[in-house]
Order: C-alpha cells, then structure tokens, then sequence
C-alpha cells in the first residue's frame, strides 16, 4: 500500500487532474447539473417554509425557540470545513497526498461537529414542545434543515469513502474528479446553509 | 478475448439459453439496449393506460351507465392520465433518445452509461410500484394531479403508490435528463458544433434541461403529501397552519414544463422526419433552435394558467395569461418552418411522413384551444369542462403520440433492423387519426355545454348523449388502430425481411451506422462537417463519413447488475412506506422502508468503491465484424 502510494506521488499528474480525461470531464459537469437540480429542490423547500412559517398553530414559534449563538457556532464550523475542503482539492491538484487526506479528515470532522451540533439543537426543540408534526411551521422548519442535514450525513459519508479509497489507490486521474466532485458538493451544501441562516433563522429571531 | 468467427457467432447466439437472455438485459448499459427496453415497457404501459381509457369510454358512452362504479371509475381516471404521462409518453421519449441521440451526434454511448441503465430501472420499479396499487387496498384516485387536501387527509392507501411509485420513477428521470445534458454538451464527434446538431438532438438537450429543473419541485412536492401522509407533517393540513395552494404551486412549476418535457422531443422527431420525406435541408434551421429554447424558457413561466380560478388575483391572472400566449409564436414558427420545408420538397408519403403530416394540422388545433385557455376570463367557462380534456388531448395524443408513432416507423429498422410493414403502418395511421378527432373534437362542445370533467357519469337528455356515443366510437378506432399497429410489429419481428443501413435515404449521422448497429457504434469516430452531416456525404458521392481518428482500440463499460439491485432497493423501501396504512402503529413498515434504502445506498458505495477496467474491443476485431 505505501508503495503504491509513493509511486502515485511520483507520478506526474497534468494541472487540472480532475478534468485530465474525458469521463472526469463527464463527472465535473455532471455533478454541476445534479447542483443545479438540487438548487431547485431546496428553493421548493424554502418557498414551502416562507408560505408556512407563521403557520405555528398552538406549537411554539421560531422567534421563540432559535438560539442564535448555537447556529451561529455551527455556520462557524461548516463554513471552515468548506475551506478545509479547498485546501483539500488544491493538495490534490498539486499531488500531495497526504496533506489532501489531512485536509480531508478536518472537513470530516467539522462536518461532524456541525452535525452533533444540529442533533443536539433539534432534540432540544422536541423537548420545548416543537415536533414534526406540531404545526405546518414545525413541518416544515424540520423538512428544510432536515433534508440539508441529511445532505451533510450524506456529504460525510460520501468523502470517508473516498478518503478509505484514497488510502488504497492515492491521487490518479481515475480518483482525481472523485475529489474534485464531493468537495463541490460540499461546497453547495455550505451554501444552502448560509440561506438557512439567513432566511430561517435571522428572519426568523427578527423578521 | 476471444474472436468470434463469422460461421460461430449465429451457432453461439442460438445457444443462448432464456435465463442468459435475462441476464444479459438486467445487466446491460448499452444506449441501444436500453433504448430498446424503454420503447417495450413504455409501450406496454401505452397498451395498459390505453385499455383503461377505453373503460372509461365505455362508462361514458350511454347517460347513466352502470357499467363501472364511481369509485372504479376515479381510480382509472388517475391511473390513465398518470401512467400515459410518466410511464408511457415519457420513457418512449427517452426510449427514442437513448436509441438515437448517441448516434447522431457520433458517440460511442451516453457519458454515463452506468447511470443509464439506472435511470431505466428507477422508472421500471416506479412504475410498478405504482401499478401494485391495484392489488394492495386499490389505485390511487385522486386524478393524476393529486389535488391535496383530497389526497394527503382523505383518499386511501393508493395514494401512496403514487406518491412513491412517482418518487422513485422521477429519481431515475433526472438521472437520465443529466446523462443527456452531459453526453450532448461533452460527446459531440469532433466538427459537430452546436448549431450542426440534428434537431432531435437539439430538442433532447432542451428536454433535458427542463427536467433537471422541472422534476426538483415535483420531488418537493412528493415529500410533502408524503410526509403528510406518513409522518403526521401538517403541509396541508389548514387547521395545523398548512395551505393547500403549495401542492398546486409545486405540481405545476413542474407540470407545465412537463408539457414540453414531452411536446419537444416530438417537435425534434417530425423536425427529422419531414426534411427526410421532403427530401430537402430543414428550413430555419437556427429558427427552429432558437424557438426551441424559448419554448423551453417561457415555460417556466406559465405555470399559473393551470390554477387561473384557484384566486390568485387579476395581476397574476393576467402576467401568467400574457406569458402563456407570447408561448404559441416560437410554436408557430416551428409549424411555418415545416410548411415550408414541405414546399416545394418532393414528399414521399411513407407510413412515417404520414404520421408526420396528421401532426401539423392535429397539433396546431391543440395550440389554438391552448391559447383559447389561456384568456384568463374565459377561461372560467372552459375550467374543469371536457373543453380542457379536449384541449390537453389535442396535444399531448395529437401532438406526443402522432410524433411518437412517426418516430417508430422511421426509426424501427435502425432500432430492430427491420422495416415495419408499409401499407400496414398507413392503415393505421388512418383509422388512428380519424379516431383520434372522432373522439376529442367532439368533446370541445361537450364541454362548451356543460359537461364538467371527472365525472364519472351524466343525466340523459341534456344534450350530451350523441357527443358522447361519437366520443367511445371514436375511441374505440383508436383502440383498433393501436392492435393494427401491434400486429404490425408481430408480423414485422416474425417474417420482416432485414432493412438496409439506409432505407429512407436520411440525413444525419444514426444512418451512417451499418445495420445491426455494432455495440460501440462506430469503429472510427466520424468527422462532421456541416448540418446533415451524412447527407452531405452522400452528395460528394462519398459512401462512409471521413474517420475523426485513426483505427484503434475501443473502449466500452463493462455491464452491472448494481443499477437492477439498487433500483430494486428503492422499490422494497417504497413498498415497505406504502404498508404504513395497513399495519397501523407497527414499526415493519418502515425497517422494510429502511432496509430498502440500505441496499441503495450500499449498492452505490459499492459502485463508487470499485473502478470498471472496462472491455476493451481491438481494431482487428470490429474489422471482422464490419466486414459481415
Ligand atoms: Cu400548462
């Protein structure tokens, strides 16, 4: 294994890896398509959440419930982990491996840190008196930071396998788009999260 | 590798025992294959949702029938509209694109052909999931714009199978649509620009584009009755703070574009066939491209013309109205693009230039009702009357399925490598088309009279009996045609005589390809060098297309049965949701519905996991195979 390694090292790749073939040019703008796919879903999620957010019935309301601090932390965290995930595609593209599995596994673990966080924030919801079926607004609030949540778990697990592959086939023009691809996803789901923030929660502590 | 000699390979094909046969569907992602099981499956669903309308015809045909009982005749109702549009219309559509687009832009397959064949297993099992229904609590009925708060608080366990039967089937559509945009935009043979692209091709790229967009809001929508239905969501449930209007917002961001989701690629097929019949180049072509995109675009933007009564205001009544008419001029450039390619050509009135020219004029009336509708005023005499179902009919049976049966007499002998009976194929068309108007022209006055849609039966001697009687006959030469057309194929499978790689002296680049299609299409990448690339070829006397590359050694995916297991996962885990009603406050449902998901999942890791070495084809043997 550490041989195969090195000698991936050694091997020189082209500038762009990820785009050197044309299957990993298939992928790259496949994935760009399947992001653009997914922009449509989460903006359906939004439009539902904005037609509903008032809809509170007897169950608490955001402005009630919302810690700003808590989210705060936790759009600190994913926002470095989409970071970490640059730092990680750029060691790719210069081919160490290692330092890309390094910047890897610090986006995993705030990927992780993000995700406890949220965890932690909707069992305390449920305790204050917000279900998922408490209100169309509780509805509503769980299935669009739900569904961003689950993209994160997705998102987690997608790049620890690439990493357990990495370890066997390190960085070729094969894996090279792999990486490429997750870290764009990762990426998008940083984005979404910065709307959340801000149409969820903001305007929902103030608007 | 073994080279198969020419006396072996036939000896070797007959060996082939059924359940090799079997494997070798459920694991194959050739485009060609795959092509060919979505025009079986789409037609089989044609033949299913076909006789359903009959059943409804014939309910409808005397006032007061009692030939079906109400609740019988709403879960037709749905299953007819929803299986014609998703699981016939659709992936015949797709069928025909899998089938020819690859070769008529000079590729070897789709950029994704793992995917493909995915995207065909997802629709399968959706569409059976769906079809389940029947025998697990009853069809769902609600119609197949499942109207929330009917369908989320009211209506039976089918609705679920309709909602996850869908769910899963949308999945598998725009993993198909993504395939599409990527080979057309990455896989063009070197010279083919896009403005040389065949107008087939043209509509599946813009096809595609709309499903990337149009099916997320579907999907969205799906969740939400589901989790209303499943998870005690409140979505729509006004007491709890929901609203209604979300579910119609959400279904028509997506159905309309639906509409071109399939009206487009039918403009892109009678945009092949007619050129080829009228034995000239398409006139306007950059025209046609450039309506095509903004038929694409405006569509986005209509949605509200299908909930003009709902209240959304005269503001918006009037923006969706203007929106929905400035639509019908691209179109009508499209139809002065056809006359005029037809003037002054030299037509041959082949079965499928005749299908080809019934359209134009069936099509167009089904544009002018469509305009009619759009007139916000009026429309809330046309709401919900049999003037609408005349109107949607008019385009989507006139339209979609005139192009559809075009397109499988043109294409059939590249497809199957031999030609559908000829005077067979015009009989046909014949009796569908006079059936076709017997039966929906007709309904524009029934609805002008009152007759509102979704009823299952009606009071005599209000006017409506004879343009009801007119209507089944009608229906019922449809019905004729369409066993006309299945005798066709029988006979054409069992004594057809093989077809040449050209029979109709065509155009564009799947014609160049010799018949039987070889599994990497081309042995050398073509060089394109203009519009109708093949035909003008074929005027510099050429007979092949000057090669792109050198001759050398093809690569092909190798096949998988991860896309079948994964799509069958989906399934388990939709059948497991759907039980939720019949095992009340019982945690199988849902293990069933996680397992299913496990396997998904686990399938996919797997297929990321592990790289495909592919099959490497060498130059010494697609010779010999050229050569037979
Ligand atoms: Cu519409």
């Amino acid at each position: 294994m550490q041989t195969g390694i090195k000698a991936n090292q050694s091997a020189s790749l082209p500038e762009h890896p990820e785009r050197a073939t044309l299957e990993g040019k298939n992928k790259v703008l496949g994935v760009w398509f399947f992001l653009g796919g997914e922009t449509v879903l989460f903006a359906s999620f939004f439009g539902t959440f904005l037609a509903l957010r008032d809809g509170t019935a007897n169950g608490p309301s955001g402005a009630e419930l919302f810690s700003l601090p808590l989210v705060f932390i936790m759009t600190m965290l994913l926002l470095t982990s989409s970071l970490t995930s640059v730092l990680a595609v750029w060691a790719m593209q210069s081919n160490e491996y290692r330092k890309m599995q390094r910047w890897l596994t610090l986006t995993v673990l705030l990927g992780f840190g993000f995700l406890a966080f949220e965890i932690f924030e909707f069992v305390e919801y449920a305790h204050q008196g917000l279900r998922f079926s408490t209100s169309a607004f509780s509805s509503a609030f769980y299935t669009l930071v739900g569904c961003h949540g689950a993209h994160v778990t997705f998102g987690l697990i997608w790049i620890i396998l690439l990493q357990l592959q990495g370890m066997k086939k390190g960085i070729n023009l094969t894996t090279a788009p792999k990486y490429y691809v997750a870290s764009l996803y990762w990426h998008f789901i940083d984005v979404v999260w910065v709307f959340i923030f801000t149409v969820v929660y903001l305007m929902g502590k103030v608007g | 590798m073994s080279q198969p000699t020419l006396e072996q390979k036939p000896e070797k094909d007959r060996k082939k025992g059924f359940g090799q046969t079997l494997w070798e569907w459920l694991t194959t992602v050739d485009h060609k294959k795959i092509g060919i099981m979505y025009l079986v499956s789409g037609g089989l669903f044609f033949l299913i949702a076909g006789v359903q309308a009959m059943l409804i015809r014939i309910q409808l045909m005397v006032p007061e029938n009692d030939f079906l009982t109400a609740f019988t005749y709403n879960e037709l109702l749905t299953m007819h509209g929803t299986i014609m549009i998703f699981f016939a219309a659709m992936p015949i559509l797709v069928g025909f694109m899998n089938a020819i687009v690859p070769l008529q832009i000079g590729a070897r397959d789709l950029a994704f052909p793992f995917l493909n064949a995915l995207g065909f297993w997802l629709f399968l099992l959706g569409a059976l999931l769906l079809n389940v229904s029947w025998f697990m609590g009853g069809a769902p009925n609600a119609g197949w714009t499942n109207y929330v708060p009917l369908s989320s608080g009211y209506e039976g366990s089918g609705i679920d199978f309709y909602v996850l039967g869908l769910q899963i089937s949308g999945f598998g559509t725009l993993i198909t649509g993504i395939n599409f945009l990527v080979t057309i935009i990455n896989m063009r043979a070197p010279g083919m620009t896009l403005m040389r692209m065949p107008m087939f091709t043209w509509t599946a790229l813009t096809m595609s584009a709309l499903i990337l967009f149009a099916f997320p809001p579907l999907t969205a929508g799906l969740f939400l009755v589901m989790f209303d239905r499943i998870f005690d969501a409140n979505f729509f449930d006004v007491a709890a703070g929901g609203n209604v209007i979300i579910w119609q917002h959400l279904f028509w961001i997506f159905g309309h574009p639906e509409v071109y989701i399939l009206i487009l690629p039918s403009f892109g097929i009678i945009s092949e066939v007619i050129p080829t019949f009228a034995k000239k180049r398409l006139f306007g072509y950059e025209a046609m491209v450039f309506a095509t995109i903004l038929i694409a675009f405006v569509g986005f933007m209509v949605w509200a013309h299908h909930m003009f009564t709902v209240g959304l205001g005269p503001f918006v009544n009037v923006l969706f109205g203007i929106a929905t008419m400035i639509i019908a001029v691209p179109t009508g450039i499209k139809i002065f693009n056809w006359l005029f390619t037809l003037w002054g050509g030299r037509i041959q009135f082949t079965a499928a230039s005749l299908w080809a020219l019934g359209f134009i004029p069936t099509f167009v009336m089904g544009g002018v009702t469509g305009v009619m509708v759009s007139v916000a005023p009026a429309d809330y005499q046309y709401h919900d009357s049999y003037f609408v179902v005349a109107h949607f009919h008019y385009v989507i049976v006139g339209g979609v399925v005139l192009a559809v049966f075009a397109g499988l007499h043109y294409w059939w002998p590249k497809m199957f490598n031999r030609k559908l009976n000829e005077p067979l194929g015009k009989a046909t068309f014949w009796l569908f088309l006079i059936g076709f108007h017997l039966t929906f022209f007709v309904q524009h006055f029934l609805g002008l009279w009152g007759m509102p849609r979704r009823y299952f039966t009606y009071i005599g001697g209000q006017g409506l009996d004879t343009g009801n009687l007119i209507s089944t006959v009608g229906s019922l030469l449809m019905g004729g045609a369409s066993v006309l057309l299945l005798i066709n194929i029988i006979m054409t499978a069992i004594r057809g005589v093989p077809a040449d790689h050209d029979p109709w002296d065509g155009r564009t680049l799947e014609w160049a390809t010799p018949t039987p299609v070889p599994k990497y299409n081309f042995a050398q990448i073509p060089q394109v060098r203009g519009l109708d690339a093949y035909w003008l070829a074929k005027m510099e006397g050429k007979k092949d297309l000057p090669a792109a590359e050198p001759p050398g050694p093809i690569h092909m995916p190798s096949p998988s049965i991860i896309p079948f297991i994964m799509a069958l996962g989906l399934f388990i885990s939709g059948w497991g949701f759907c039980l939720h009603s019949f095992y009340e406050d019982s945690f199988i449902p849902y293990l069933i519905g996680i397992i299913g998901l496990v396997i998904a999942f686990g399938c996919m890791a797997i297929h990321s996991l592990i790289d495909d070495p592919g099959i490497h084809i060498e130059p010494s043997e697609h010779n010999k195979e050229r050569e037979t």
